[in-house]
């Protein structure tokens, strides 16, 4: 293999940002308390954070969204507003008894100054009733990084709350022999996670993700006719035997710091990768699953990469030299840059809303810190074929004239975008068998008919009708 | 924006809520608030405005997660559709450097974009930094040329309510008045056919419905100047001082601005809904009484018998599918006796309506519709309102989008009435729309099969009443039937 460049990172240099590629990591946060049983996030902000956030994540999973506010307004943006945070976490407390309320931070708290430790320890002075409800505050203002860093912030501060360090509590790598921690970033989907835990399963053990979307914004239809707070996630009972666990798996860059954290908490070895798509990738996965549990890899698995292997050959003469654009956060980007270099195909344009250590993976000579505009520039320069980002994109891609695959958030012009599986020998072959078919429909390489005219054939016309269309 | 300008705001002369002790902008509640704040509002109430480079100053939250998510649609420029946001980062915030990003940043819309006018949405972060943009925006138009008018509509100001009104407030105060309307085109003018100058005020133009209407108006020689917002250009705004007319759209959120375009131009205005036959009908009646024009009263009359006898007609089969379904409309009150009219034109009956936001007026009229029993809701929380579905055999429940998935996961037929919906059923034919979605939804198959237990379960119910009840030996259809219902 050829030795790895890591890629130029250009940050933004234009004051005005258009089309914006960005969503901010207080919602980013929200969503990964979403993927908590019984749970709700309550931003720290004005009630619009809430309701935009609300509306993002009801459009892209359609799905009702337990999410609430602090509320925040003229006197108290100005006078403070940790008597918000505490009223706030009173009526959820009383009205929802959830297992866990998460406090993510707006720009608008932050730039305030507001301490939101100190506004949890002063609910906790004032409403020792609620004690047994855990709280994980978290300072998330949408004016640093973006979702998928707001995501691992969230799940750190989960750690920090609710994993007890192994010493205190005594948790012991590997006295739960089966069980495996996996540490998820939000560039999977629920339907990844599904497909994550059944392969974990194959192997004879017991996974327990953290945070888990695909137990709680998977699309499943409940026997109860409303719920206030998340329908399913992760348990909060199972974070304090993470420390019990035989191995942690860390999917995906963004949550370097996050199994950090873990590892330093409870000494679980862990297992990192940047993604799991493409061939590469999930061998090294399926390989650390069979050293863990020491199993053999079931024949099914065998079979699913053989076929991904067969699927990277048929799809090699539409793919190899193809030219794609991606627009994504960076454990995304990393994602498909790597599966389709690993097929021949090049990524000629990569844009990315904030800086990340994981950006030096990008098979992409240069990656841009910035916005669709960017990348709609670039695209443009550098001949991209076909796009693949968020919904935001379709205007992006019918300005280019090429087709889009979408992929990250917000997807709101579809249904069932949120469940799509990427990841794994099968979802990598779905990826490619899509991505070749949209090459396949632009007709590259179509030599058009040539008509000489010398040899007229007057009596010609082109082609030939459907009867039924006479 | 200073606390004295907000209070002024909340302090709406011509909203009925300041006379009642309820106030429709009242302080929201930490843990308990549902709803938009006041940038939201003021975006909703001018992003129609297609050719203006909307930019919302601030850090990426309002933006990042808000832009191009509104159902309004273009005749032409898309403009509007472009997300653009000053994007602020920490160095900005702690530098003090908003301020210079906002003023660079009206130069590169300007300069990429060519837009009619630059908005700019103020928002928290720099409205409590003490980013001056009124001073910002100024400078800017006098710079380059380009209109740039300031909205200064923080979050934290308040409701979606207020944002409306704030953006009202902005559009009399900077830019109705600065153009004279273009000379109406030769040979459309002649004897008895006088055209007269109107607004629209509160109109979005959701799905494109303002164009079931627009036909009708352009009949009867009625111009639209200008609209607030639907399908509007800067340009036309600009005039819109020189309406005869000004109608508002079933909402009171821009109120504001009907009563100080009559303070300053006397322009009278009247409040009207286009949903439902009997009130399109009626808001045309209202432009011919208020403009005083016999001719055009004559002409609007012949084209009301004429559209009703063919929208009756074509209503028809539906009605016969709809007549005595039950619906509950929860629209948070401000299109509520609008909507309640239009379901009431289809023969369903209104079992309740929600009137969060509805002045003592609306709920006269609602009164007036639906009876002195009529149930008002005031307080919509998604418990009560499944409550109300159940026991009063609800077959409907109407509201907005955010509430879309609750109904649903309560395996109740919804329809979507607010910003984000796909289809417009303004005008006479958009009740055919309205029907067509309401019969789609509660005549779909999909909800017996969403009720309906997997079989396995009911034959273990059944084994279960059977081991527990030796004598049951009768069949099961009852169970059957009471697992279904």
């Amino acid at each position: 293999m050829p030795e790895l460049i890591a890629p130029e990172i250009i940050k933004r240099r234009k004051a005005l940002s258009v089309s914006p590629l960005k969503a901010s990591s207080t919602i980013g946060a929200a969503l990964a308390f979403l993927g908590i049983r019984r749970s709700i996030p309550m931003l720290h902000g004005s009630q619009g954070c809430t309701a935009f956030g609300k509306v993002f994540f009801v459009r892209h999973f359609r799905e009702p969204i337990p999410l609430q506010s602090t509320a925040m307004e003229q006197v108290s943006a100005i006078m403070g507003a940790n008597e918000n945070v505490v009223e706030g976490l009173r009526v959820l407390c009383e009205k929802n008894q959830p297992d866990l309320i998460g406090v993510p931070t707006t720009g608008l708290s932050e730039a305030q100054g507001a301490d939101i430790h100190m506004a949890v320890r002063e609910f906790r002075a004032k409403h020792p009733e609620y004690d047994r409800i855990p709280i994980v505050p978290v300072a998330t203002p949408d004016f640093t990084g973006c979702l998928e860093s707001g995501f691992a912030q969230a799940t750190s501060a989960m750690i920090d709350v609710l994993v007890p360090a192994a010493e205190v509590a005594g948790t012991q790598p590997g006295r739960r022999r089966r069980q495996v921690t996996v540490l998820v970033g939000a560039a999977l989907t629920p339907g990844d996670l599904e497909h994550l835990k059944e392969l974990i399963e194959l192997f004879g053990l017991r996974p327990v993700v953290l945070p888990d979307l695909s137990d709680s914004l998977d699309g499943h239809l409940p026997p109860e006719e409303f719920n206030p707070l998340t329908i399913g996630g992760t348990l909060v009972s199972e974070l304090p035997t993470l420390g019990d666990s035989v191995a942690t798996l860390v999917i995906g860059g963004s949550m370097d710091h996050t199994a950090d954290l873990l590892n330093a908490r409870t000494g679980v070895p862990d297992y990192r990768f940047a993604h799991l798509m493409g061939l590469d990738a999930v061998d090294a996965l399926v390989q650390t699953l069979a050293a863990i549990s020491g199993n053999p890899v079931p024949e099914r698995i065998e079979r699913q990469r053989a076929q991904l292997q067969d699927a990277m050959l048929d799809s090699h003469f539409m793919l190899g030299l193809s030219r794609f654009a991606i627009a994504a956060d960076a454990d995304l980007l990393v994602a498909f840059s790597q599966l389709l270099a690993g097929v021949g195909a090049e990524t000629v344009a990569a844009a990315t809303p904030a800086n990340a250590p994981a950006l030096a993976q990008v098979r992409c000579d240069r990656v841009r810190i910035g916005d669709l505009e960017d990348l709609e520039a670039d695209a443009r320069d550098r001949v991209a074929e076909v796009l693949i980002g968020s919904s935001h994109a379709v205007h992006t891609a019918a300005r280019l004239g090429i087709p889009l695959l979408r992929a990250g958030f917000p997807q709101y012009d579809r249904v069932g975008g949120y469940q799509r599986t990427w990841i794994g020998y099968q979802g990598s072959r779905a990826t490619l068998f899509d991505l070749a078919n949209m090459l396949l429909q632009l007709e590259r390489g179509e030599i058009h008919p040539y008509r000489s005219r010398l040899m007229p054939r007057a009596d010609e016309t082109a082609g030939v009708r459907h009867v039924s269309g006479l | 924006m200073n606390k004295k300008d907000i209070a002024a705001l909340l302090d709406e002369p011509a909203c009925a809520h300041n006379t009642k002790a309820k106030s429709g902008c009242s302080k929201p509640k930490p843990g308990a608030t549902a709803g938009g704040c006041a940038f939201d509002g003021a975006q909703i109430a001018l992003l129609p405005i297609a050719d203006v480079a909307h930019i919302v100053h601030g850090s990426i939250g309002c933006a990042g997660s808000s832009w191009d998510n509104r159902g309004t649609r273009s005749s032409g420029p898309t403009l509007y559709k472009m997300g653009m946001t000053t994007d602020l980062t920490e160095q900005d915030v702690i530098m003090g450097r908003g301020e210079k990003r906002l003023f660079h940043s009206i130069k590169q819309a300007i300069d990429s974009y060519h837009p009619a006018a630059v908005f700019v949405y103020n928002t928290c972060i720099p409205a409590m930094i003490g980013d001056d943009i009124e001073a910002v925006c100024r400078q800017a138009q006098q710079r380059w040329g380009t209109p740039v008018v300031p909205v200064d509509a923080a979050g934290f100001y308040g409701t979606k309510n207020l944002g409306n009104r704030i953006a009202g407030e902005a559009m009399v105060k900077y830019v109705c008045g600065t153009r004279e309307p273009d000379p109406l085109p030769a040979g459309i003018e002649h004897d008895g056919f006088k055209v007269h100058d109107v607004t629209l005020v509160g109109e979005y133009n959701i799905a494109g419905e303002l164009w079931h209407v627009l036909p009708l108006f352009d009949e009867l020689g009625l111009r639209v100047l200008g609209s607030l917002s639907g399908d509007a250009r800067f340009r036309e705004v600009q005039t819109m001082h020189r309406s005869e007319v000004n109608m508002m759209v079933c909402s009171k959120a821009m109120i504001n601005v009907a009563r100080l375009l009559q303070e300053r131009y006397g322009t009278p205005w009247f409040e009207g809904s286009f949903y439902g036959v009997a009130d399109v009908s009626q808001a045309l009646r209202d432009f011919a009484r208020v403009l005083n024009d016999p001719d055009l009263t004559a002409r609007t009359e012949a084209v009301i018998a004429r559209e009703e006898a063919a929208i009756h007609a074509k209503l028809e089969p539906w009605r016969a599918r709809l007549k005595g379904r039950k619906v509950l409309l929860y629209t948070g009150g401000v299109k509520s006796w609008s909507i309640v009219s239009a379901l009431q034109d289809l023969g369903m009956i209104v079992v309740a309506t929600g009137t969060r936001k509805s002045t003592e007026d609306d709920k006269a009229r609602i009164r007036e519709l639906m009876g002195q029993d009529a149930v008002m809701i005031d307080d919509g929380n998604p418990r009560g309102l499944i409550k109300i579905v159940r026991e009063q055999g609800v077959d409907c429940l109407i509201a907005g989008g955010r509430n879309m998935y609750t109904a649903l996961k309560a395996r109740i037929p919804f329809l979507d009435i607010n910003q984000e919906r796909d289809f417009g059923y303004e005008g006479y034919t958009g009740m055919l729309e309205l029907a067509k979605q309401l019969a789609l939804t509660i005549e779909s198959p999909v909800w017996e099969a969403v009720r309906r237990p997997a079989p396995w379960t009911l034959a273990a119910n059944a084994r279960t009443a059977v081991d527990t009840d030796p004598a049951a030996d009768a069949p099961r259809d009852a169970d059957l039937e009471v697992a279904h219902a």
